[in-house]
């Protein structure tokens, strides 16, 4: 019995080793790139494109397309839901941007060395672990007008009840101020690892140098924390457009849809029972896209800046 | 470091910080624990208005009892587990080897596919909801946990890519080109190499992405339609429209969906917060 093959199949065993030794420097990034590639094209790349074309037509989502041209941008122009939305995305955006200046404030106060500091630092983390459906639920009812907290503390400073989602002028800032709970929490870990890292020596020289307090934080400290301060920026701004989830568990947009954002009201023209209009969520979905895109390409354009730095 | 180490300051100070510091989290998770206590509250309490006071009846073994036997809830939390632990070792495998790609290896279009990846990451869910709805519906994955997890699975490939590229790329090339001098294969060198090194990667990104997935709630309510496949956050939405001011069971309920990802978070803190904090300290 013998263990070595045949001469000619060595031959050809070889000869395609040699191919594969030659070319495996070459392919390999190809096959191992192949399967996330293919994954990421299918579900994220091309429905852009595809929303991008639905949103050029009449659909409901079964029947047969009806390419309409502008029709529905030139419907939303004039659509006051539409510009409703548009507006209260704005708020979210402001509002939600306060996430980064009280993050960091917290962090600044948590920042210590006393005992027991990390479980307390674990536990401010706290509201950004659970899910946004169960901060909605707990702040519909911390905002429930006979019973809930604000009522009492209301109450108890004798001031007027108010019922926060009930009320067309209120309810989109009640909204974001819950939204803000686990995103305060993400920014103030966000600073904490940051603050980690600030270099010593240059607080201490600027503290020789007789700088203190706030100015102390703005010259010397804040400009370490720029890494921190970008990605905070940047989770915070996509966090505030893709809003959607406090929104349908708090009020579903209501009253009177005057809490709906884009994310929210093209869902809600697409698939919910008011009806099956495809083309006009996916138009809708195209502007909030095209909104980000002018964002994504400015925060690619920052990554690109530092990758040429390395 | 700064600020001003507590103990470097004078007593009254530092008598201040010991008081502020557990009075603030208290306040800040005073919504948190409301919805603890009113969790183990009777009903009693609730008509009379006792939301926040001290419980009078404790109900905690009645109320979570109710939650588990009355509603779905626990098949709710099953459907999470089918969707969440597939979806993280599926983003975590095809994003080991898309990073090891883009990490290891200099080709055309490298920082392209890179980008790629990183922005997709951020556009808005609502610019893929139809056309991932109906591609859903026509390979018969609509209402499946199948059609779910494969969706997550690709979303997550985008920022788990970003990750591990990042990773890969801080690694000391030297140990790439040691192993081929030495003939090992491509696929030796991912495997043997570079893989056993990226596992504080491989676990921050496993908890975190368990975690996002686990609180996803958009997605399924585009993709899942009945109960049989419903994960916890879109189970509890339609349990709180069916509980109406049945609030220890709405919050009962809440705690039971929040608890896997805390408990995930609370046991790997570590990796998480080395996961999320990716770069948010170097310049």
């Amino acid at each position: 019995m013998t263990t070595t093959s045949p001469p000619s199949l060595a031959a050809a065993h070889d000869a395609a080793d040699g191919w594969w030794a030659r070319h495996q420097r070459a392919l390999a990034p190809v096959l191992f790139l192949l399967p996330a590639a293919l994954m990421f094209t299918v579900y994220v790349i091309a429905p852009i494109f595809q929303s991008i074309a639905i949103s050029f037509t009449d659909w409901d989502g079964l029947g047969v397309k009806r390419f309409i041209g502008f029709g529905n941008y030139v419907e939303l122009a004039s659509d006051p839901d539409f510009r409703t939305a548009m507006f209260n995305n704005v708020i979210w955006l402001l509002g939600y941007l306060l996430a980064i200046p009280i993050g960091l404030a917290m962090a600044l106060f948590l920042n210590q060395t006393v005992f027991g500091i990390r479980l307390i630092k674990a536990l401010f983390f706290f509201p950004f672990v659970i899910s946004q459906v169960v901060v909605g639920l707990v702040f519909s009812w911390f905002y429930d007008p006979t019973n809930g907290l604000l009522f009492h503390v209301l109450r108890a400073l004798g001031l007027p009840p108010v019922a926060v989602l009930s009320d067309e002028h209120l309810v989109t800032y009640g909204i974001v101020a819950a939204g803000l709970y686990p995103q305060i929490a993400y920014c103030m870990i966000l600073y904490l690892t940051g603050l980690n890292n600030v270099r010593a020596d240059l607080i201490e020289a600027a503290r020789l140098e007789g700088a203190r307090g706030f100015s102390l934080l703005w010259h010397v400290v804040l400009p370490q924390l720029r890494p921190a301060t970008f990605i905070a920026v940047v989770v915070t701004v996509v966090g505030s457009l893709r809003s959607f989830d406090m929104i349908s568990i708090m009020t579903q947009g209501g009253p009177y849809g005057s809490s709906r954002v884009l994310a929210y009201y093209m869902y809600e023209q697409a698939l919910s029972e008011y009806g099956y209009r495809m083309g006009y969520g996916t138009a809708i979905a195209t502007v909030l896209f095209l909104v980000m895109l002018v964002y994504i390409v400015f925060v690619l354009a920052q990554i690109w800046r530092q990758e040429r730095e390395l | 470091m700064f600020p001003t180490p507590i103990a470097q300051t004078g007593m009254p100070v530092r008598m201040l910080y010991g008081i502020a510091l557990p009075l603030s989290l208290l306040i800040w998770l005073l919504p948190i624990i409301g919805v603890a206590m009113t969790s183990v509250r009777g009903q009693a309490d609730l008509t009379a208005g006792n939301y926040w006071g001290w419980p009078t009846h404790w109900q905690m073994i009645q109320n979570y009892t109710a939650v588990f036997h009355n509603t779905p809830i626990l098949h709710y939390i099953g459907n999470s587990f089918l969707v969440t632990l597939p979806t993280v070792a599926g983003a975590v495998a095809l994003s080991c080897m898309a990073g090891f790609a883009l990490g290891i290896y200099r080709f055309r279009f490298n920082l392209l596919l890179f980008f790629i990846f990183v922005g997709g990451n951020f556009i808005p869910f609502q610019i893929l909801m139809v056309p991932v709805r109906d591609l859903s519906l026509r390979l018969g994955l609509y209402d499946t946990v199948m059609g779910l997890v494969l969706f997550h699975t690709a979303f997550q490939t985008g920022f788990c890519t970003f990750f591990m590229r990042n990773f890969i790329r801080e690694l000391p090339s030297e140990l790439v080109d040691a192993a081929r001098v030495e003939g090992a294969t491509e696929f030796q060198i991912f495997w043997k190499v570079v893989l056993p090194l990226t596992r504080p990667a491989i676990a921050a990104l496993a908890v975190l992405i368990f975690t996002f997935i686990w609180n996803d709630y958009f997605w399924a309510t585009v993709l899942i339609q009945g109960d049989h496949a419903m994960p916890v956050t879109g189970g509890l939405k339609s349990l709180n429209g069916e509980w109406v001011a049945q609030w220890q069971l709405v919050s009962a309920g809440s705690i039971v969906a929040a608890l896997p990802p805390v408990l995930i978070f609370f046991l790997m803190q570590r990796h998480f917060i080395a996961g999320l904090t990716l770069g948010a300290n170097k310049g």
